[in-house]
């Protein structure tokens, strides 16, 4: 078997015992590994609409064909469950060693089921897998846990866990690997800490089995040049990490402001990714094997040297909470590494707190404990409540609910700027047209990463197309989501693909793997990924009228800068996005395109 | 009057912003070329936020935003 592991490691939770299955090679071909894979199996084993902290759920840490691979940024995992934020079918994804760690150890993918009786963590040295007790590390920071866990097993080992937030259920929960990488959406590291575990801890020396090493190394060093040479992989992305979006976005004027209640800031430039790199960057750091490098290493106000924040993070607990301060957003940003929590969610869940406060919902009565405000513009408010957020204490406690359900409690679902309960992350979709299209559809909630339209409809790749016109878009969305379903699957970071295409992952898969798939037939298995997906969530009852996005970006146009006066046209987009996927006018798949994507 | 905002690597070894007096006929090509930045360097070229082409004429007060090549999110 090349490529592949070969094997799949089930834990039992319940009776606090695992057994080793082989690989269904030719299931697995067919949905690729990683996402495709993982949906897959648990689409087959879990009931749609099981409650996602019951033990009847389950959760899927997935490496892809590529991972461990000496392909290029061929470090990542998913992983899939059932998510309490959505009540969708989560695939949340991360980069950072533990994915190829997993890997080189034996192991496509673990199934977590069931439920432990008291707080446990999992290692597994390549062959040795131990169920081990974790009273001591329930209740500890992201670091701290990472640091015992490194005493007790060595320095060598990988370290994936959870913080705080997913051992209380926050719903906003991640599930973070390497100190600061993380699996951050979708609320993932909560159904973890239902399950009772804390922690998973890797060691592999394994390697990976290659079908044509010679071919390899050519096609990789191929492909390594490929981004080495591409503005974006090659300059902008390793200079100054996503970061550099800051300023690009905001001056488009689609960059949300205040809870999407503006969409440009003259202060934009005090977060960017070019004052990180002149006041705080201190070096990149970089996932496995990755040439691009876009991650950074920061000094925050106090010395500490500690993971830097994300685009999405600098605008999530920046302009979104009308905060210009890089310092205090890195340090958002570090606490909700420790806690465990995904920055996009809570930093738009304290936008959204923001807006409540503002409009007069949530009273100084109901927060005059916690010390903190809610006031758009509050620096040291951001910190504050993230800390609060992580620890469930006070109005935190129902903060860390995420958005939809904290704006619902006071009446106004409508104030969440979310989709199918997911925050929406940092491009306002009034002037991106395909890029709006692309939150209302994708499978687990509001989200930029299922289908990049960012790519096309602002930085021109692979070719620029007019961000505000309708034309073409339903198609585009439609190959952006078939392709990262694939690189999801594979084991690659997205990323690459500002420099790849179908016909590179194609080629990349079969030298790797020996299989034969050409672009077409890459992309047809990305499509029946997202199909799947797809049936998932209707069988979980979130039906097609859940394809839409919040009331204020369909009604008010953007009140100033350059995208001045745009609404998102999304019903005027959908008729065609599921004609081109092959499904009804209702939005449901038709038994002909199951039949073709063989999928039933 | 033109503004000018310079972002990314363009800021290395210049300003932030730059001013241009107006004069008729003043284009893309001109400011870039006072600005010693080759053409096939710029990735992203807005007039006001819109999209622009170099070779346009621009009006008194436009403000231009100018990129090179850059990352996603």
């Amino acid at each position: 078997m090349f490529g592949y592991a070969g094997k799949i490691l089930r834990v039992d939770l319940t009776s606090g015992t695992y057994k080793v299955e082989a690989l269904n090679l030719d299931l697995a071909k067919k949905y690729i590994g990683g996402r495709g894979l993982a949906s897959k199996i648990f689409f087959d084993e879990v009931d749609p609409n099981v409650e996602p902290f019951s033990p009847e759920n389950k959760l899927i840490i997935a490496t892809g064909p590529l991972s461990g691979t000496p392909v290029p940024t061929g470090g990542r995992y998913v992983v899939v469950t059932k998510s309490p934020l959505t009540g969708a079918i989560a695939c949340s994804n991360s980069g950072g060693y533990f994915g190829a760690e997993l890997k080189a150890a034996g192991y496509d993918m673990i199934i977590l089921e069931g439920k432990s009786d008291k707080p446990v963590y999992i290692t597994i040295e390549d062959d040795k897998v131990e169920i081990k007790e974790a009273g001591h590390l329930w209740g500890k920071l992201v670091s701290e846990t990472t640091d015992e866990l490194k005493k007790e097993h060595g320095e060598k080992v990988r370290v994936l866990c959870i913080g705080p937030a997913g051992e209380k259920l926050s719903r906003i929960a991640a599930v973070i690997n390497d100190y600061d990488r993380a699996a951050g959406r979708s609320g993932v590291g909560a159904v973890m800490g239902s399950k009772n575990v804390k922690a998973i801890v890797v060691r592999g020396t394994k390697g990976v089995k290659l079908y044509d090493e010679e071919k390899v190394k050519d096609v990789v060093a191929a492909k390594i040049k490929m981004l080495r040479e591409n503005g974006v992989t090659g300059q902008g992305l390793p200079t100054y990490g996503t970061a550099v979006l800051v300023n690009i976005i905001n001056e488009h004027g689609i960059f949300p402001v205040a809870n999407f209640q503006r969409a440009y800031t003259e202060n934009a430039d005090e977060i960017s990714g070019e004052t990180m790199t002149r006041d705080i960057l201190v070096r990149k750091n970089p996932c496995y094997r990755c040439p691009i490098a876009c991650g950074r290493w920061v000094r925050l106000k106090d010395g500490r040297e500690v993971g830097g924040p994300e685009y999405e993070t600098l605008w999530a607990f920046g302009a979104d909470c009308d905060v210009y301060d890089i310092n205090a957003v890195a340090e958002a940003n570090f606490w909700c590494n420790e806690y465990g929590l995904d920055t996009i969610s809570t930093g738009t869940t304290i936008a959204a707190a923001m807006e409540l406060y503002e409009k007069g919902y949530v009273k100084d009565e109901e927060i005059k404990d916690d010390g903190y405000s809610l006031k758009f513009g509050d620096a040291e408010a951001i910190v504050g409540w993230t800390k609060k957020i992580g620890a469930r204490e006070g109005f935190g406690d129902k903060m860390a609910e995420g958005s939809y359900r904290l704006c619902e409690a006071y009446g106004v679902p409508e104030l969440s700027m979310s989709v199918k309960k997911q925050e929406l992350p940092a491009y306002d979709p009034r002037g991106v047209q395909g890029h709006g299209l692309e939150y209302a559809t994708s499978n687990r909630g509001g989200c930029h990463v299922r289908g990049y339209m960012i790519s096309p409809e602002i930085l021109g790749a692979p070719q620029k197309i007019d961000r505000f016109s309708l034309e073409g878009k339903a198609e585009w969305v439609k190959v952006f989501q078939d392709l990262t379903a694939v690189i999801d699957s594979l084991g690659l970071c997205l990323f690459t693909s500002f420099a790849l295409g179908a016909p590179d992952y194609a080629e990349l898969m079969n030298v790797v793997c020996g299989t034969d798939f050409t672009p077409e037939t890459i992309l047809e298995a990305g499509s029946r990924i997202w199909t799947l997906e797809r049936l998932f969530n209707l069988k979980a009852g979130i039906d097609p009228s859940e394809d839409k996005l919040p009331k204020r970006l369909l009604q008010d146009p953007i009140p100033e800068g350059p995208s001045k006066g745009h609404v998102h046209r999304l019903s005027e987009l959908l008729p065609k996005y599921y004609e081109v996927r092959g499904w009804d006018e209702k939005g449901y798949p038709t038994e002909e395109t199951l039949k073709k994507l063989e999928i039933q | 009057m033109i503004k000018v905002k310079l972002f990314a690597t363009f800021r290395e070894g210049r300003q932030k912003e730059v001013y241009f007096d107006y004069f008729e006929g003043i284009d893309g090509k001109y400011i870039l070329d006072k600005l010693d930045i080759k053409e096939e360097d710029v990735a992203i070229y807005l007039v006001n936020g819109m999209d622009g082409k170099l070779e346009n004429p621009l009006n008194d007060g436009d403000t231009i935003s100018l990129f090179p090549p850059v990352g996603g999110g």
